[in-house]
C-alpha cells in the first residue's frame, strides 16, 4: 500500500522523513510538502514531525554512505525547492542506503541520474546570478541588488560575492522569497526588507549615489558598441539571457 | 568629471576594440587576500551583445590613435575617423566602478600605438600598475602586448596582468606582409618568446619561494583574422598548433573577419561574416586542446578546409569508419571521446557509470549523449544496434536529414561546440 508522507520542507524535515521510511518498515512512500496536499483520501497519511536527534542520526548514517561533497549535493538540490522532486530525493537517500556500496557516481539509476540533473539546474542558477547581479550604490555607500532567481540559490551565493565584494557593504535580496543577504564589511546577516513605505519607483532612486545615474548610463552606452550589428544573432542572445532576467539587468532596461 | 565628453571617449574606444574577440576571464586565480576588491578565479559572463557575445571584460582602446596602417584595422592612420584618448585615471575610474555594480571580471585594455610601441605600453603598465597598487584591485587584467615593446616593460607588465597578448592578425607571415606593412611577425613573437620563458621562470621561483611575486598567471593568448586573406584551414590551424607547442600558449581566438573597410587587398565591403567557418575552427581547436586529436587528423594536405556542412569530429569519424563501432561498456576513454555525440562530460559519466553495471541506450541518452548522432558508431548493453553497413557519406546524410534546421536553414547561427 502506498502511504503518503507530509513533511515541513526544511533539510531536518527531510531526513526525520527518512527515518519513519525505516523505522515503520514503509515500501511504497509518496512524500509531500505540507501544503501540497492532493486529498487523495484512501491513501495511508502520516505527517512528519521534524525532529532534530532523529534527522541527525539519518544524516550520521548517511555520511557513511555517501561523500562530503555528495552530501553537499544532496543539500544543494533540496534547498532549490523544485516543486514535486520530493520523491527524488527520498528516492536517492533510500537507494544510498540500500546498495552495498558508494552509488554517487552510478548514473545509470533514475535517482542519482535525476539529483544529478537536479544540482545541474542550481548551479546553473547560481552562475547565472554571480553573473547578473547588478548593484546599484546608495547614498550611505551599500551596494543594493534586487534578484528573482529560478530557485533558492540566494544561501549558495554568500561565499563568492563576500569573498569578491569584500571592501565594499552590500545586500542582495531575493524580491520573490522576500529575504536578503547583508555584508557589512565583516559578515553576512540574513534580513528582510520593508518595502511597504516604497509606493514609487522614485523613492528608491532618491536613495542612490549621485553618480550611480552616470556609471548606470555609460555602461548601457558600452552594452551598445560593443554590439557587432553585421553578427546579429537574437536567437543566441535570448537562450543566454532569457527575458525573465531583464527587468533586473542595468543594460537591458 | 564631464559625462557627454567621457561618453564619447568610451563610445568610441569601445567600438574600436570590439573586434577582438577575445573575452575569456578565467585560468587566473587571482585571490582577494588583501581584503581589497575583487577576485579573478571564475571567468563569469556578465552580459551577452546582442550577436550572442561574451560580455566579461571592460574590453576598450586606450586610445584609436595609431601611427600605422594595417588594412583590416579601423584604427589604421589612413581612416577618416573620430579619435580619442582615455587618461591614465579615467580608465581606471572606469574600471573600479563597473566593477563594484558586479558589470565586469575586470579589464581588457588594448591600444594603438601612438608614438611608438613603448611609450604606448609604458601607458598600458600603469593603469594596470595603479589599479593593482592604490585600488587593492584583484579582478582580472588582460593587457595587450605593443608588438615591438622592450623587455623590461613586458616584464612589467605580467607582474600586474593576468593575461598577456599578442595578435598574431595573419595566421601567415604572407598574409601580415600584405595586409600590415607596417608590422612584421619578429616584432610579434620576440615578446611572445620572452613572456613563455618568463612565466616559466617565475612559476618555478614560485614553487620554491611561496612568497614570490605572481606573473601573468593566466598566461597568454593570441588572436588571428580569418578570411581577410587566403589562407586554407589546414594553415591556420597548423599555426596555431605550433604556437600552442611552442609558446605554451593558452588560447588562440578565430576572428571571423567583419569588412569594415574598402580596400582591393581586402574581401568586399558586403561579404559576409564567415561565421560558420569561424566557429568549425573552434571546435577543431577543442579537439586540438581537449579531445586528443592531432591536428593532422582534423586537416591536411588531401583535406585543406573543414566541412562546413559537419563538424569536424563527425567529419573525422566518417573518415575513419574502420575505428568503429566503439563498445561504449569497454573502449577507454580516449576512444569514446572520440564518438561523435558524446563530449566531455557524457564521456566522464559513462566511465564512471559502467563500473556499476553494462549500460543501455535509455541510460545514454540521460547522460547526455546525443544518440542521433552517437547511434552509428556505437554498441552497448542491448541487441538493438545499427546492423546496417552504411558507408561514412551515408551516415553523414542520415545526420544531415535529422538535423537540418541546426546546419542548414539558418547559417546565421552561432552553433554549439558538439
Ligand atoms: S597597429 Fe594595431 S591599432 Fe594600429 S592600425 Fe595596426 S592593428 Fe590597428
Amino acid at each position: 500500500m502506498m502511504t503518503t508522507l507530509i513533511y515541513d520542507g526544511t533539510f531536518e524535515g527531510l531526513l526525520t522523513s527518512v527515518f519513519e521510511v525505516y523505522d515503520r518498515k514503509l515500501n511504497l512512500v509518496n512524500l509531500q510538502k505540507t501544503g501540497q496536499d492532493n486529498n487523495a483520501l484512501f491513501e495511508d497519511k502520516l505527517q512528519v514531525i521534524t525532529d532534530d536527534e532523529r534527522a541527525n542520526r539519518v544524516l550520521k548514517g548517511l555520511k557513511q554512505k555517501i561523500s562530503s561533497m555528495g552530501l553537499q549535493r544532496l543539500y544543494a538540490a533540496h534547498l532549490a525547492e523544485m516543486d514535486g522532486e520530493e520523491n527524488s530525493l527520498l528516492g536517492y537517500i533510500r537507494y544510498a542506503f540500500d546498495a552495498g556500496q558508494n552509488i554517487e557516481e552510478n548514473y545509470g539509476n533514475k535517482f542519482v541520474m535525476r539529483i544529478s540533473e537536479m544540482v545541474r539546474m542550481v548551479r546553473r542558477e547560481k552562475h547565472r546570478m554571480e553573473a547578473f547581479v547588478r548593484f546599484q550604490k546608495l547614498k550611505d555607500e551599500t551596494f543594493y541588488a534586487a534578484i528573482e532567481p529560478d530557485f533558492n540559490v540566494l544561501p549558495l551565493l554568500i561565499r563568492h560575492f563576500k569573498s569578491r565584494y569584500a571592501d565594499q557593504k552590500w545586500i542582495i535580496y531575493d524580491i520573490r522569497r522576500k529575504y536578503g543577504i547583508y555584508y557589512n564589511l565583516h559578515d553576512t546577516q540574513y534580513i528582510s526588507l520593508d518595502f511597504a513605505n516604497v509606493s514609487k519607483p522614485g523613492d528608491i532612486v532618491a536613495a542612490f549615489t549621485e553618480d550611480e545615474e552616470i556609471y548606470q548610463h555609460l555602461w548601457k552606452n558600452y552594452f551598445t558598441s560593443v554590439n557587432i550589428p553585421s553578427r546579429k544573432n537574437t536567437r543566441l542572445h535570448v537562450r543566454h539571457i532569457p527575458k525573465r532576467y531583464w527587468k533586473h539587468l542595468t543594460e537591458k532596461i | 568629471m564631464n559625462v557627454d565628453r567621457i561618453t564619447e571617449k568610451l563610445n568610441i574606444l569601445a567600438d574600436a576594440a570590439k573586434y577582438d574577440v577575445s573575452c575569456a576571464s578565467s585560468g587566473s586565480k587571482r585571490k582577494n587576500e588583501n581584503k581589497g576588491l575583487g577576485n579573478a578565479s571564475n571567468g563569469i559572463c556578465h552580459s551577452y551583445t546582442e550577436d550572442g557575445r561574451c560580455v566579461s571584460l571592460l574590453k576598450i582602446l586606450l586610445t584609436n590613435h595609431c601611427i600605422f596602417d594595417c588594412a583590416y584595422c579601423v584604427s589604421r592612420k589612413s581612416n577618416d575617423i573620430q579619435r580619442a584618448a582615455f587618461t591614465v585615471q579615467e580608465v581606471v575610474d572606469l574600471t573600479i566602478n563597473f566593477y563594484r555594480r558586479n558589470y565586469i571580471e575586470g579589464l581588457f585594455l588594448s591600444s594603438g600605438i601612438f608614438k611608438d610601441a613603448d611609450y604606448t605600453m609604458e601607458r598600458l603598465v600603469r593603469i594596470a600598475k595603479k589599479l593593482r597598487t592604490e585600488h587593492k584591485f584583484n579582478g582580472y587584467i588582460h593587457l595587450k602586448s605593443i608588438p615591438g615593446a622592450s623587455d623590461e616593460l613586458m616584464n612589467e607588465a605580467g607582474l600586474y596582468a593576468d593575461r598577456l597578448s599578442v595578435n598574431l592578425e595573419m595566421p601567415t607571415e604572407a598574409g601580415l606582409k600584405l595586409l600590415a606593412p607596417d608590422k612584421n611577425q619578429a616584432d610579434m613573437i620576440k615578446p611572445m618568446g620572452y613572456l613563455k620563458n618568463a612565466i616559466i621562470q617565475r612559476t618555478e621561483e614560485k614553487k620554491l619561494f611561496k612568497k614570490a611575486p605572481i606573473f601573468a598567471p593566466a598566461g597568454q593568448s593570441t588572436q588571428v583574422i580569418i578570411g581577410a586573406t587566403p589562407e586554407n584551414d589546414s594553415q591556420i590551424l597548423r599555426s596555431a598548433s605550433y604556437f600552442y607547442k611552442n609558446f605554451n600558449l593558452k588560447r588562440v581566438y578565430y576572428s571571423g573577419y567583419v569588412p569594415v573597410l574598402a580596400d582591393s587587398r581586402l574581401p568586399a565591403l558586403n561579404t559576409s561574416v564567415p561565421m560558420v567557418r569561424e566557429n568549425r575552427l573552434y571546435q577543431a581547436d577543442w579537439l586540438m586542446r581537449f579531445y586528443g586529436f592531432k591536428v593532422n587528423e582534423i586537416v591536411n594536405d588531401s583535406q585543406p578546409h573543414l566541412d562546413l556542412d559537419i563538424d569536424p569530429k563527425l567529419g573525422w569519424a566518417i573518415r575513419n569508419m574502420q575505428a568503429f563501432p566503439v563498445n561504449i561498456n569497454q573502449a577507454d576513454v580516449q576512444m569514446i571521446l572520440r564518438v561523435p555525440g558524446i563530449g566531455l562530460l557524457s564521456a566522464q559519466k559513462i566511465v564512471s557509470a559502467r563500473k556499476f553495471g553494462k549500460l543501455n541506450w535509455e541510460q545514454l541518452k540521460k547522460m547526455g549523449v546525443a544518440l542521433n548522432r552517437a547511434k552509428y558508431f556505437i554498441t552497448c548493453n542491448s541487441t538493438e544496434f545499427e546492423r546496417r553497413d552504411l558507408t561514412g557519406n551515408n551516415i553523414k546524410q542520415f545526420i544531415l536529414a535529422t538535423s537540418q534546421s541546426k546546419y542548414l536553414k539558418n547559417t546565421q547561427v552561432q552553433l554549439n561546440l558538439f
